[in-house]
């Protein structure tokens, strides 16, 4: 048992922690947001050039390693700034199922270009009706000669807009929510009949809605094993799931510390409202969650890196306990600040915003509760 | 005791039907009941059908033109329009700035302002609050200086709820020396705001809407004859109005709409192989803060029939803006749950009210989480639930 960073982790946290300090102020994120692409190319390469794409790839694909330790780090100090840059959807889903399941000339074609910045990615997996399912796919592809003919809509598909290739499961055998006869195919975003109505998302990112419509695909675009690619997006989801539960601490941190601060600043009946007890005991709850949180992850993180099978579970334990947490401490933040806590131009809101938004990617607390004590 | 309505009562929730039916028009009740906002031209076209009606004031006594209403003819006239969707009344005129000048206004003050406030010609807004005063209101700066028949008003008002609407706002002005005890040198002013020397702009809330301002007096003339009450009165009147303020802010009636459309909808929303409502995680949340709901609407109950001779709540008011604005917050979360995925999409010109196209995302997912971000400001302000909690100490046990 070890708790403490390797060299490397440490040196790459440190990298990300002063990007987000020095480049990544609450200003400069605004600008960012309200930009037509949502996030700063130009950020993008950087990240590229410091070689944090890489992080959560194998060696043997060009990356880092990528173990779910490393991928925690980089997330969790991304979270602090609650950096809008596409990291988990191009780099972590996406980028992560091909890495899982790509032929070695899928891997090269399509790996090379994500970890140099040079190309976007999208996983697009949710459907209107199938809520956290991920076995509940209506998208159909059928086969017509070589190529596969795929149509439906896939819903909410976070970087759908910027990406240039899209991985999207589809139902290539079985009824709607059989957990088999469910493929994964890349197809280009601008491939003729796919329709992409992008918009911005309530945390200051953006996804898009995206409607296949007989588009044809070749069979070199198969991801994987036809009709059996579930297993590998449950793990990528796990994975993904790690990933923002680790933006989440991040993001916690800053925002009941930055609550603890205001407190001391902000003076009413004469005195700092830190002074209230009433709004002590209170902060000390946002702490001891944010700790709890913490703790969650690392066991998390250290669960997906262990072999023992234990992974789903611990993941899903580990969103449910941070959900809590994060709703708490956001609430809370908003409530102590005031009524400046509900304007756009604190950033406490937005960190609020997206401690919202996170309780419900991949899956309410009620849904990784139920999936635990299955 | 007995919670039967009477036939006349039940006579009376029929005519309410039948006027919400004939009178409030569809356009204004979906958007209500989708929780999005209507344009001000709207709000004052349906403040104007109250009043032909006759029903413009339920709160007001009957010589002013208030319908003299009992609790329960309220609490029916409340539940319906919530469950009809309609338009709420926009509180600051009607509800805040009239019952202060009713009863601690001249008579020439009671004959200019009331009958507008009545017609809703007038749209009015509250300036209490200032950048350095939210809680600790008794310590507001903005200073009204006597010259000659008028107060020159300098200062800042901030968090005007639709003060780029206003035509008129009241506000606690400080007319004492400094050297004076905070409360006994606030006065209650009426300021015209196309006064030169105003300026508004806007403050953006969570939910990417303007809905609050901020509000600049430079210089600005208010004659001496705007003054309701005494020089030094201010405060008095105002905490009379804060605690008319709370119990309006309970919204038992809308938490009630609310819930009811909620559970419909979990119904209607798949979920795994079932429906959300027949999750049981879910329906537990749901049926708690059902739970909750009822004690609250007796709770309101009880209250509304102590005070039904007139007077003003007491300090039990708290417990209702309290208990109130967390079962709605509660009942905003679960709507986000609801929404899933689709709580996510912030597509503005989709709560625009001339929006035309195809929304993202099934109904009432879109607005969401807008609505629970923007909805946290209910704990907020009217006094926050910190704060009520403080006054149910003080005053109701006596710590
Ligand atoms: C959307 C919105 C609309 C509004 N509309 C209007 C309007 O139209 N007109 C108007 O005049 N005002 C309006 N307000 C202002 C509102 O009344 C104030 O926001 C409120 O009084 C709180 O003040 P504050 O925001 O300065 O917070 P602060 O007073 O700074 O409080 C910050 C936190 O400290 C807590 N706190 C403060 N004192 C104590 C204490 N003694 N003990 C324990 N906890 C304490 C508070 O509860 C809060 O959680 C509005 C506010 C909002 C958000």
């Amino acid at each position: 048992m070890d708790f403490s960073y390797s060299e490397e982790q440490q040196m790459l946290q440190d990298s990300i922690s002063k990007f987000v300090a020095q480049d990544y102020d609450f200003d400069t994120r605004k600008k960012i947001i309200q930009t037509p692409e949502g996030f700063s190319t130009e950020n993008w390469k950087l990240f590229a050039d410091l070689g944090w794409l890489m992080v959560p790839f194998g060696e043997a694909d060009g990356g880092l390693g990528g173990s779910a330790t490393d991928l925690m780090v980089v997330m969790e100090e991304l979270g602090k700034g609650i950096v809008v840059e596409p990291y988990l959807a191009c780099v972590v889903m996406a980028g992560g199922l091909v890495a899982e399941l790509g032929s070695e000339q899928q891997k090269q074609e399509i790996l090379g270009p994500v970890m140099a910045g040079e190309r976007q990615l999208a996983f697009a997996f949710a459907e209107a009706q199938g809520r956290y399912n991920l076995a509940d796919v209506g998208v159909r592809a059928q086969q017509q000669g070589d190529d596969w003919i795929v149509d439906g809509h896939k819903a909410v598909v976070l970087n759908g807009e910027a990406a240039e290739q899209l991985v999207v499961s589809v139902r290539t055998a079985g009824d709607r929510t059989d957990a088999a006869g469910i493929s994964l195919l890349v197809i280009d975003a601008g491939a003729p009949g796919v329709t992409r109505k992008g918009y911005q998302t309530v945390d200051g990112q953006r996804a898009a809605e995206v409607t296949f419509d007989r588009v044809t695909v070749p069979a070199g675009a198969v991801l994987g094993p036809v009709d059996q690619a579930l297993p590998a997006i449950e793990k990528v989801i796990d994975r993904a799931t790690l990933a923002v539960c680790a933006e989440a601490v991040g993001a916690m941190e800053v925002t009941y510390k930055k609550t603890v601060e205001y407190t001391k600043t902000r003076k009413q009946f004469g005195v700092p409202l830190a002074k209230f007890q009433a709004l002590q005991h209170r902060m000390a709850e946002m702490f001891m969650e944010y700790e709890l949180a913490r703790s969650m992850l690392l066991m998390a993180a250290m669960q997906l890196d262990a072999s023992d099978g234990l992974a789903p579970k611990a993941v899903s334990a580990a969103k449910n306990r941070i959900g809590k947490a994060a709703r708490l401490i956001g609430q809370e933040a908003v409530q102590l600040h005031g009524g400046i806590g509900v304007t756009e131009e604190l950033d406490i809101g937005h960190y609020f915003k997206r401690l919202t938004t996170i309780q419900f990617i991949f899956g309410s607390g009620d849904y990784h509760l139920q999936r635990y004590q299955q | 005791m007995n919670i039967d309505l009477s036939p006349a009562e039940l006579d009376f929730q029929a005519q309410v039907r039948q006027f919400l039916e004939e009178k409030l028009p569809s356009h204004y009740s979906d958007r209500v009941l989708k929780g999005l906002y209507l344009k001000k031209e709207e709000y004052i076209d349906w403040q104007k059908t109250l009043y032909q009606q006759g029903w413009a004031a339920t709160n007001w006594p009957v010589e002013h033109g208030g319908t003299g209403w009992t609790p329960t003819q309220k609490y029916i006239w409340a539940n319906e329009c919530a469950e009809a969707g309609a338009p709420d009344v926009i509180p600051f005129g009607m509800k805040m700035v009239a019952p202060v000048i009713y009863t601690y206004g001249n008579d020439e003050q009671k004959e200019r302002f009331l009958p507008d406030i009545l017609a809703s010609n007038v749209w009015w807004c509250q300036g209490y609050s200032e950048p350095n005063a939210g809680s600790d209101l008794a310590s507001l700066k903005t200073t009204a200086v006597r010259d000659g028949d008028d107060y020159l008003v300098n200062g800042t008002k901030t968090w005007t709820t639709l003060g780029h609407y206003g035509d008129w706002i009241f506000c606690l002005v400080r007319t004492g020396r400094p050297e004076e005890k905070n409360q006994e040198a606030i006065s209650f002013l009426l300021i015209d705001m196309t006064t030169p020397g105003i300026t508004v702009s806007p403050i953006i809330t969570l939910d990417g809407h303007r809905e609050v301002n901020e509000v600049h007096f430079d210089n600005v003339r208010v004659p001496v004859a705007n003054r309701v009450g005494e020089e030094g009165g201010g405060w008095t009147y105002a905490k009379v109005l804060l605690t008319h303020e709370r119990t309006g802010i309970a919204r038992v009636a809308n938490s009630k709409r609310s819930l009811r459309q909620l559970k419909k909808l979990a119904a209607e929303t798949g979920d795994g192989g079932a429906t959300l409502m027949e999750n049981p995680s879910f329906a537990q949340k749901i049926t708690e803060v059902e739970f909750d709901l009822m004690a609250l609407e007796y709770t309101e109950l009880r209250t509304l029939a102590a005070v039904s001779t007139g007077k003003a709540p007491g300090p039990e008011s708290s417990i209702l803006k309290i208990k109130g604005t967390e079962v709605a917050q509660a009942i905003d979360e679960l709507y986000v749950e609801m929404a899933g995925y689709y709580s996510l999409p912030f597509v503005k010109e989709q709560f625009e009210p001339d929006f035309a196209g195809e929304p993202v995302g099934p109904g009432m997912a879109a607005d969401s989480a807008p609505h629970y971000f923007n909805n946290r400001k209910a704990s907020i302000y009217g006094g926050s639930n910190e704060i009520q909690k403080n006054i149910i100490c003080k005053a109701v046990l006596g710590l």
